[in-house]
């Protein structure tokens, strides 16, 4: 079975503004693609029109033969699409720990108990530690979230995402605002999923990019300008004259 | 021993109003009713996030099913507590279906409005309601074996029991996955949509459950004092009890009793001797904690100490 | 005929009444977003210092009426710098709340000064007179109002529309950093606009006294219906409040004159109906 995601025509306009322009392409499972271009290309629309945070205006979005197209967001997440917002989007008045837990018990659908203790459950417990061990999060298990530095939200922005388990990964520029030093924890991260796990991967960095990604997808303008090997893309005339020519910010 | 602190203050204060009061348990009454009332609240808003100018639709609600099916069907009055609670949650979900898609100045609209409906419809329906001139009811004895009695003794520990039921299950759902996730609602509904949670579903589930409690609250109001009025449904009801919520602190269940505690007594002492400058105290206290402390009362230690509440 | 030319009649009367009273607050919070519950707080200002103008100094009608209007807004202005400036970023429930307790204190402070009694402003003699329409007579007062609703709206539109003071607010309004990056100073026009609800929250306040009697408890008894008008007609737009105003005026009257039982219910009907559907209301911007 090599379905996985598959997304054919997608088309979005925010009024007359056409941010994605007849989109073809494919996420099967165990990808390892990085969505590269230009601020204002659509890369994040295309990650929202994906996960179902917008609708499109037009085309299909299938996984594994069934079309999701008209599934909300909630639904999708459910299938195992999940992605991390490029404007860290978490319970800032939670501590790190609750953010996880949420997540945790949200994918095991246990949201409506009410009779039972949220931190009750030790397998749970024990699955936070772990994800929190592998982002070094330990140390601020217990801090609130809105006192954390903005490269540590980062991380834990990845944690909630991971904590879902998904079957389709779309980080979206995950390393944007993490300092240097700790990047590592976001490329291991990454490495350490599951093979069978469908990644894609929106950065700016481009280090990270050929580090992680076997196939890169660049947008310019709504539209695929082109998709290749790290190498083919890194020699293609186009794109070094896109990123050479200082379009990239 | 310090998780057991606000229970045995709760408990001692509780029993010094019995002692103390003894010719004034009628107001110590409606302080545990107001209570129930505001936990209610703070359960919807203080924890969902739900902003509501309307949660006396529910009390109303709640208030008007109990002497109805007391006067019509049985007059034992934990019955009628059951029969207020399901209708203060019929209220919030058929309402909360069409008002839950709805956030902001809307929402907060839509529930001023619903409360308004269900005043007027209780109003026209006079021969059901008494109208204006409100509903007297006679209940019977609780469980069939306390007769309320004259001063309110049977009525003070009767509220005071149903305060505990209520406020332990509170309890009991603040620390559940579900009361979890309604802090997760309230902080950011775009994330607990990325983590697959319903976030319509979940409010819903969250502004019923809100609505049985104050389902509860109204239908002991009626009960304690044999009488049900158009008050029930009142702007002026939601909104002081929203105000007693925010003087103790949204999100947290001690914060919602403090509240309504120190807003009951200041209330009862002040506007007795000059409602006006009880009005400008209120005014001016409200605004105060708005601006210097958005914790409310509850969180004054913290904040003192500036150092973060657990 | 005549049954529906009376209810047009008293419809459209009683809409402009509520647009009077509401356009202020439309100002407030549908321009500048800020959920204004303290508006009938200004209409209670206008109409004490109306009725002090009026009994006390003994001014006649129009002089205490721009008596109560200059007064309304030098007290507003001052309100404006120390309080709603720092309310403008609160998310909605703290605005409620900060100008819930801005009512109760303008309400103790005007029963202090006025007591708690009625605060009637005499009509002129001009009036007070009624009219004869033909089919029916009418107030002249109510065409007065009628008059002034027309007056109102149409100066709202040319300040807003057309002069650089309403471009100027709608960018301020849009993106203040932005406004301010080209100069304009978002501190200033905001006052400015605050102090322009204020004036015409008095105004309503007193011409609406007919209907809308004026006494120390007014700002809580009519806090719904402002709300309501401006909720159903959209933020962000002064004719949509024109709009619900007229529409809800109507329908109300229109209640009343068939089924006298229903108007209370087709009023909260209509509103629950609009914001329902359009949660934004009839003519507000999504946001
Ligand atoms: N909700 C929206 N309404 C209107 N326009 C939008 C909306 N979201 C995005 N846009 C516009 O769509 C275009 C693409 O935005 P998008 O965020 O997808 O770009 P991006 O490729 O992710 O850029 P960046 O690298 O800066 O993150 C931009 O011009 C943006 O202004
Ligand atoms: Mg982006």
């Amino acid at each position: 079975m090599t379905e996985g995601l598959v997304v054919r025509g997608l088309s979005k306009r925010f009024g007359g503004l056409v941010v994605s322009d007849g989109l073809d392409f494919d996420l099967p499972p165990g990808a390892r693609k990085a969505l590269i271009g230009p601020n204002g290309a659509g890369k994040s629309t295309f990650a929202n029109l994906v996960t179902g945070i917008h609708a499109p205006s037009s085309g299909s979005i299938r996984f594994d033969g069934a079309d999701i197209s008209d599934m909300d967001e909630t639904a999708r997440v459910r299938l195992g699409i999940a992605k991390t917002f490029q404007i860290t989007t978490l319970f800032t008045g939670l501590t790190v720990r609750e953010n996880l837990r949420l997540a945790v018990l949200e994918r095991e659908r246990r949201g409506f108990r009410l009779f039972c203790r949220a931190d009750g459950d030790p397998e749970v417990e024990a699955e936070i530690a772990a994800l929190m061990d592998q982002l070094a999060l330990e140390p601020l298990a217990d801090r609130v979230v809105e006192r954390l530095a903005y490269g540590q939200q980062r991380l834990v922005e990845l944690a909630m995402t991971l904590a879902l388990k998904p079957r389709v990964l779309i980080l979206d520029e995950p390393a944007a605002g993490v300092p240097g030093s700790e990047t590592h924890l976001i490329t291991d991260a990454i490495e350490a999923l599951p093979a069978d796990l469908a990644v894609l991967i929106i950065e700016h960095d481009m280090e990270l990019v050929f580090r992680v990604a076997r196939s890169i997808v660049v947008l310019v303008a709504g539209r695929i300008l082109t998709e290749g090997t790290p190498a083919q893309i890194a020699s293609d005339p186009q794109v070094r004259e896109l990123y050479l020519g200082g379009a990239h910010g | 021993m310090k998780r057991a602190l606000p229970f045995i203050l709760l408990l001692a204060g509780t029993a010094a109003m019995y002692l103390l009061m003894p010719y004034n348990l009628a107001f110590a009454t409606r302080i545990l009713v107001m209570g129930i009332f505001v936990l209610s609240i703070d359960l919807v808003l203080g924890f969902a996030g739900i902003a509501t100018l309307g949660q006396a639709a529910m009390y109303g609600a709640g208030a008007y099913a109990a002497a109805l099916f007391a006067a019509h069907a049985w007059a034992e009055p934990v019955a009628g507590l059951a029969v207020g609670a399901a209708a203060g949650a019929v209220v919030a979900l058929l309402s909360g279906l069409v008002l839950m898609r709805a956030s902001g100045l809307t929402l907060i609209m839509l529930t001023i409005a619903v409360a308004a409906l269900l005043a007027e419809t209780a109003n026209r329906a006079r021969d059901l309601t008494g109208g204006a001139d409100g509903l007297r009811v006679a209940f019977g004895p609780v469980l069939g074996l306390w007769e309320f009695d004259f001063i309110g003794q049977t009525g003070f520990c009767y509220a005071a029991a149903v305060g505990a039921c209520v406020l332990g299950l509170l309890a009991l759902v603040a620390r559940s996955p579900f009361g979890l996730s309604l802090r997760g609602l309230q902080s950011s509904p775009a994330r607990m949509a990325a983590i697959g949670a319903p976030v319509y579903p979940r409010r819903v589930a969250a502004y019923t459950l809100g609505g049985a409690i104050a389902g509860i609250a109204g239908a002991l109001s009626a009960q304690v004092a044999g009488l049900v009025s158009l008050e029930t449904f009142s702007f002026t009801l939601s909104a002081e009890a929203l105000v007693m919520l925010i003087l103790g602190g949204t999100g947290r269940l001690w914060g919602a009793l403090l509240g309504t505690v120190l807003f009951m007594f200041a209330h009862h002492y002040a506007a007795a001797a000059d409602p006006f400058n009880w009005l400008f105290a209120i005014g001016a206290l409200v605004m105060v904690v708005v601006f210097v402390l958005p914790g409310g009362l509850l969180s004054l230690p913290g904040a003192l100490k500036g150092g973060r509440h657990d | 005929m005549t049954l529906l030319l009376n209810i047009a009649l008293d419809g459209i009367a009683y809409g402009m009444i509520l647009f009077l009273v509401a356009v202020g607050l439309s100002v407030t919070m549908g321009l500048m977003r800020v959920v204004n519950l303290a508006h009938g707080g200004f209409a209670l200002m206008g109409g004490a210092l109306a009725h002090w103008a009026g009994a006390d100094l003994g001014l006649g009608f129009w002089p205490a009426l721009a008596c109560a209007i200059l007064g309304t807004v030098a007290l507003a202005l001052p309100l404006e710098r120390l309080v709603y400036r720092r309310i403008y970023g609160f998310g909605e429930l703290q605005q409620v709340l900060a100008t819930i307790g801005l009512t109760f204190i303008v309400i103790a402070a005007v029963n202090r000064w006025q007591g708690s009694a009625l605060l009637p402003v005499p009509l002129p003699e001009t009036l007070s007179r009624t009219v004869d329409l033909g089919f029916r007579t009418l107030p002249a007062h109510r065409i007065a109002v009628i008059l002034c609703g027309l007056g109102v709206i149409l100066g709202l539109w040319l300040l807003l529309d057309r002069t650089r003071f309403g471009i100027r607010l709608r960018a301020a309004v849009d993106n203040r950093a932005i406004a301010s990056a080209h100069g304009i100073v978002t501190d200033r026009i905001y006052m400015a606009t605050f102090g322009l609800g204020a004036a015409l929250a008095a105004l309503g306040g007193v011409l609406g006294a007919e209907l809308l009697p004026v006494d120390a408890y007014y700002p809580l008894r009519y806090m719904v219906l402002f709300l309501m008008v401006v909720a159903v007609g959209g933020m962000g737009s002064v004719t949509g409040s024109f709009a619900a105003a007229l529409g809800l005026g109507i329908t109300e009257t229109a209640a009343r004159y068939l089924v006298p039982d229903m108007a209370t219910f087709a009023f909260y009907g209509i509103v629950i109906l609009v914001l329902a559907l359009r949660p934004q209301g009839l003519m507000g911007r999504i946001a």
